[in-house]
């Protein structure tokens, strides 16, 4: 088997051309995949992205795992999102399933599915703003994802691979210190929110590095299949949220900020807005849970919801679906279902075909790193190595989400 | 604008393709249809480029193998944001010559999409500019997702269907 191989090193001294192995451990990539680069002075000439670092075979072993054992999995995507992954796989056996979900547990998942959106954008731009220089942006706001992952290990327990939620609903209620974190956090990081922006947003030395740099048209973004912000910014109003609501998406009101010319300075301003929009969307959420019975966390479905260790030992009903969902004896219906979500990068699609058996026969995930990133490489071409590395980060790859 | 149909796309593609498009079914809603792989290009960009609908986004481009049949089924999912809606687009391939022309003259984003294919079902994209494995390692020599490659130790018997009554 031969593959075109990408050239690693050049000794020719006659070449004026110098190749240069970005990657697979550098700093600037903040994960593991390597670009070979050929530069002219400090131009890039010519790219070629390898990646495969990490990965993990996912959808192979995920056709081997009952459904409640892919959750995991999913954890290990976009770790830096995770919720937005788990609640997108609970929804799609959901869709498959025919389940009805409570309104009460779709607004709990909006919070923290929200929150897993800020705590994603805010790694994001802490880290343009980093490869810039600003390292005070970095620490100053970096702190919030802390108090983020805060609220995660009240809500499940776990902090980065949260494996939060169940198949029908969650697997307990936000205590009462969830909630109480949840107010502190609405109440500190717009504070903190908009002295980042104060920092950054009108900085001569930010706008200089980041506006005009690495612009992208509508039609390029649209044929290298881009989502997300980075869609968002050169001016789409294209959202998974809007587009086909999901988790009660519809009963909200926020905005979708679009960019004009799709470069690094207005993925950043898209995504700072949209951080403004989920803070929000999370207000509006604790406001419309006051208004829903207390105590209801999943649906009312004993075929596919584990019930408690106290029913199991007292109750045969749920010590048979006990047994029946943990064996993973549950039944689905033969069919094939695509279910998207608005991921931290982009549109997050799970595309599952289940034949009857106790495992989905194929599931793909759609990874919103692996497409954005397929563009990377050639708009390099002719970009200057400081900008390169200022748009690899402005574009949010997730090693976790590229490799699967 | 106000979301399309799947009646109305039905419609449309009858008109132009007829009995060139087959076994079509809307499960969960998205409208899914059939075709063979002479027809995939035309039937790609005529939807690609049809004023009325304009499924211009190539959401997801992947496979599956069905040993049973003895095929392997290449899968298009296209969204028209215009309209907002999605179809599906599957082309039945026979396992033992998996080739199919190349969806990354009409989207670049299919590039990569069909490397991953290629490399894990091994799927020959003709005329794609850079074929070659994208996740797993070149010297790998198999193509991994394909259903007679087991996952894990093949003594372990807690995780076979027939165990459980299937």
């Amino acid at each position: 088997m031969k593959h075109n191989q990408p050239i690693y090193t050049d000794n020719d001294p006659q070449n004026e051309l110098v190749t240069l192995n970005l990657g697979p451990t550098h700093p600037a990539t903040h994960g593991v995949f390597q670009n070979v680069l050929q530069l002219d002075g400090e131009r890039i000439v010519s790219g070629v992205s390898t990646i495969g670092y990490i990965h993990r075979a996912f959808e192979k072993i995920a056709e081997h795992r009952p459904f409640y054992q892919i959750t995991p999995l999913t954890d290990r995507l976009n770790y830096c999102s995770s919720p937005i992954n788990n609640m997108g796989w609970h929804m799609t056996v959901e869709k498959l399933l025919n389940i009805q979900i409570p309104k009460r547990v779709d607004y709990l998942r909006v919070i923290i599915m929200e929150l897993a959106r800020i705590s994603d954008h805010i790694i994001c731009n802490t880290i343009i703003a980093q490869d810039t220089g600003a390292t005070t942006t970095f620490l100053y706001l970096f702190q919030f994802r802390e108090h983020i992952y805060e609220i995660y290990e009240e809500v499940c327990g776990a902090r980065l691979t949260t494996n939060v939620g169940r198949i029908g609903g969650l697997e307990r209620d936000f205590n009462e210190i969830a909630f109480a974190k949840i107010n502190k956090f609405l109440k500190e990081f717009p504070i903190a929110l908009r002295e980042f922006e104060s920092l950054l947003n009108r900085n001569r030395i930010f706008i200089d590095r980041t506006a005009g740099v690495a612009e992208v048209t509508q039609e390029t973004a649209l044929s290298f299949g881009w989502t997300g912000p980075l869609l968002r910014a050169t001016g789409v109003d294209y959202d998974v949220r809007v587009s086909e609501p999901y988790s009660s998406y519809q009963d909200f009101d926020f905005e979708i900020p679009v960019g004009t010319s799709g470069d690094i300075y207005d993925r950043y301003l898209v995504r700072n807005e949209e951080m403004w929009q989920s803070v929000r969307i999370i207000e509006q959420a604790m406001e419309k849970l006051k208004s829903e019975p207390k105590g209801i966390f999943h649906a009312d479905v004993p075929e596919f919801y584990l019930p408690g260790k106290e029913e199991v030992y007292n109750n045969m009903e749920a010590l048979i679906y006990h047994f029946k969902i943990v064996m993973g004896e549950i039944d689905a219906p033969k069919a094939e279902v695509y279910h998207a979500v608005e991921g931290g990068n982009g549109e997050l699609g799970f595309y599952l075909i289940n034949d009857g058996g106790r495992t989905p026969y194929r599931l793909h995930f759609r990874r919103p790193s692996f497409i954005n990133y397929s563009m990377f490489a050639k708009m390099s071409e002719g970009m200057l190595l400081s900008d390169a590395i200022i748009n690899m980060s402005s574009m949010n790859i997730i090693a976790g989400e590229l490799d699967a | 604008m106000a979301k399309a149909t799947n009646t109305e796309i039905i419609d449309l593609l009858g008109e132009r393709f007829g009995e060139q498009l087959f076994d079509v079914t809307e499960p969960y809603g998205l409208l899914t249809f059939s075709t063979t792989k002479d027809k995939l290009i035309t039937v790609l960009s005529f939807l690609k480029e049809n004023g009325k609908f304009n499924f211009n986004f190539l959401t997801d481009l992947t496979a599956v193998h069905y040993p049973e049949t003895n095929q392997i089924a290449v899968v298009y999912h296209l969204h028209s944001m215009v309209s907002g809606i999605r179809v599906r687009l599957k082309v039945f391939l026979h396992e033992n010559d998996p080739t199919i022309a190349t969806a990354s003259t009409l989207w670049n984003s299919a590039n990569w999409m069909e490397r991953e294919t290629y490399d894990f079902f091994g799927v020959r994209f003709e005329g794609h500019p850079d074929l070659r494995r994208i996740l797993n390692m070149d010297d790998l020599g198999v193509f991994p997702m394909l259903k007679q490659y087991p996952l894990e130790d093949p003594n372990r018997v807690d995780k076979k269907d027939e165990y459980f009554g299937r």
